[in-house]
């Protein structure tokens, strides 16, 4: 029986073994501490890269916890599964590859930029993967509440993690935020459980009567998801946690914003894909996602503190993943090539997003981390000591912009393309707003790493070698991504969007 | 925070026995009973919360916060660590029920009182959490018995 048959429990266990074995080699001694945690985050990473390449090459995995063996998803003599089961299908394995990619550069930032290697953070870290690991491949809505708290809760912690009086505050609204759409998830959840009597996404998809009250728990779902991926009516927490947090945790923080995103997904499709409403629910994802991309980038252009800037652009660029895989909900079957290629779009726009915005937020971090500011006004001419930063800057830049040799013109061309058949005004307004970003970060570039010299800055350093590393890794993928564009949208991202669109595959996955 | 007055002292600790013992009861009976390891653990927390109002900054003393938060975390990581264990199986696995090792009887047929020494891995996952709830509360309320105003708050 080899690991590999148990690597989608591991993926929960070791992020929450090495999270409390932190904590307790902090207190014992620091050597062993300084070796538990690499060890740690390269059994975790390694974990979810395998688990995702193995379902890539094999197929969707299911896993039943606690059973006489893990395929084993209905007890005996029973006819609905009351075990947890988690189904990794090919969409769940993309946000693990996804999330595997961001907490490496995370992780191999945060060795020098947090200056003494603090236990507490590295623990919060591990069950922030937990967190989001489980939200990607849980199957049990029940269960996907409880990983959308471990999640809350220790990003929370983690944006405080620097204690000052703007951290607290900024953390203290995303824990309410989050307070309040984990219990809007909770009473959904109990809405549902309280009619079917079972907590299975799949096993529930089957039986849905969509009564009024579904339509109320779907509502529910739908609306505190989309809060806590960070969409624009209820945005208002994202400028404050993005720009208050540590570099490294702002850069996880986009991929939580994501697994967020992945859930309202999952539940539009693989929960209530059959509602024969649901073209509602898309024309809603599809609004918010045009409000979002718009007034997004809008509030980003007046913004002076560079963080703050990039968290609005993050909320726009979360507008382009709602409007593509809207689409994809409105038509909803494969047969229309054009659905299929904006989901591909907005799904592609993803993992792009994950790595360019977090891309952009290390070398705020690296500028912050050199200089102490955070003003553009009070920064200049950079680009003269901190050379390899302004190059990782300009492809973070391009990319965001969806300039061509880069991944975010690739996603972005898909869903222009695909979005103008629908309606050329959502491929002209998605055009604007990529104009407006790249005005945006012309700025930025302009007046953070061009110009004179400042006096106040001539002791200016380029930063540590693992930061520059971790940096160097995204923009690698960033390049990669974007040269290659059919390989990465044939090898894992139409599996992925086939995934979300075939909803009768992800129920007979239960067996 | 002042200490309270002699009487109350007094009382608390009289109290504070028979809470912990229920506490504990509570949390090994959580596979027969309502309740368990979290109900039992914020029973015990409150034990020490009695004492903490009753004896005001004195009590600071009385605990060691970081042997509490050790303990915390090697409960969590014990959890952790029993649930892998049933990886012969799958993840979670209750591999003690009916082995008739520790709490491995089985249940016996009928309605008749019930047997603790039952139902496998779930009474040590319950102590475990037991162990991990009171800790972690007891840890919040000394920190909490420990602020001082920031002196950032209102700017």
């Amino acid at each position: 029986m080899s690991l590999l048959q148990h690597s989608v429990a591991l993926l929960i266990a070791f992020p929450l073994a090495f999270a409390f074995l932190t904590a307790i080699t902090e207190k014992l001694s620091a050597k062993v501490k300084n070796i538990v945690v690499p060890v740690g985050m390269l059994s975790v990473v390694c974990t979810a890269f395998l688990t995702s390449v193995d379902v890539f090459a094999n197929g969707t995995k299911v896993y039943t916890m606690g059973a006489e063996l893990p395929s084993i998803t209905m007890p005996a003599k029973l006819a609905i599964p009351i075990r947890i089961v988690f189904i990794v299908d090919a969409f769940s394995a993309f946000m693990l590859l996804l999330s595997s990619i961001v907490a490496t550069a995370a992780f191999l930032y945060s060795a020098s930029f947090i200056r003494e290697a603090q236990a507490k953070y590295y623990s919060l870290l591990f069950l922030m993967l937990a967190g989001m690991f489980g939200l990607a491949c849980t199957a049990d809505l029940f269960n996907l509440f409880v990983f959308l708290e471990v999640l809350s809760i220790s990003s929370a912690a983690l944006i405080a993690f620097f204690v000052d009086f703007k951290a607290s505050e900024a953390s203290y609204k995303y824990l309410i935020v989050s307070s309040l759409a984990s219990l809007m998830v909770l009473l959904a959840v109990g809405i549902l459980y309280a009619q079917y009597d079972m907590l299975n996404i799949a096993a529930l998809a089957k039986v849905l009567r969509f009564s009024f009250v579904d339509i109320i728990a779907l509502a529910l779902l739908v609306s505190a998801l989309a809060m806590k991926a960070g969409s624009v009516p209820m945005h208002f927490w994202v400028p404050d946690a993005y720009s208050r947090a540590p570099a490294a945790i702002t850069a996880t923080l986009v991929v939580a914003s994501q697994s967020c995103l992945y859930a309202l997904f999952r539940v539009s499709f693989s929960l209530f894909g059959a509602f024969p409403l649901i073209h509602i629910i898309a024309y809603a994802i599809i609004l918010l996602g045009i409000l979002s991309m718009f007034i997004g980038v809008t509030m980003a252009l007046p913004q002076k503190d560079i963080k703050r800037l990039m968290a609005y652009h993050a909320i726009s660029q979360t507008g382009y993943m709602l409007l593509g895989v809207g689409i994809g909900l409105l038509v909803g079957n494969t047969a229309n090539i054009y659905a299929l290629k904006a989901m591909e779009g907005g799904i592609f726009h993803i993992i792009n997003h994950a790595l360019y915005k977090g891309l952009l937020f290390l070398t705020a971090g690296a500028i912050i981390y050199s200089t102490g500011k955070r003003n553009l006004d009070e920064l200049s001419g950079l680009a003269r000591r901190m050379p390899a930063t302004t190059i990782f800057f300009i492809t973070g830049a391009a990319a965001i912009a969806g300039l061509p040799p880069t991944n975010g013109f690739a996603s972005k061309l898909l869903i222009y393309e695909s979005s103008y058949i629908f309606n050329p005004l959502f491929s002209i307004i998605a055009m604007i707003v990529s104009i407006l970003t790249l005005v945006s970060f012309v700025k930025v570039f302009c007046s953070a790493f061009l110009g004179p010299e400042l006096k106040a800055l001539s002791n200016v350093k380029e930063v540590p070698k693992p930061m520059l590393f971790a940096m160097g890794m995204l923009s690698f993928f960033i390049i990669i991504f974007g040269l290659f564009p059919d390989i990465v949208l044939n090898t894992i991202v139409e599996p992925a969007a086939m995934a979300l669109l075939n909803q009768k595959a992800y129920i007979g996955a239960l067996g | 925070m002042r200490d309270m007055s002699k009487i109350v002292k007094i009382t608390a600790l009289v109290v504070l026995a028979p809470l912990i013992t229920f506490g504990l009861y509570i949390i090994a009976h959580g596979h027969l009973t309502p309740g368990g390891g979290f109900q039992g653990g914020v029973i015990i927390a409150s034990c020490f919360a009695l004492l903490f109002i009753a004896f005001g900054k004195q009590s600071k003393h009385m605990l060691n916060k970081e042997l509490l938060s050790v303990a915390e975390s090697l409960a969590l990581f014990g959890f952790v660590f029993l649930a892998l264990l049933g990886l012969r199986k799958s993840f979670l696995n209750n591999f003690l029920a009916n082995s008739g090792a520790m709490f491995g009887a089985s249940v016996p047929f009928g309605t008749k009182e019930a047997y603790i020494n039952t139902a496998g891995t779930i009474p040590l996952m319950n102590i475990l959490i037991g162990l991990e709830v009171s800790c972690a509360l007891t840890i919040i309320m000394l920190l909490m018995l420990n602020e001082k105003v920031s002196k950032h708050a209102g700017k």
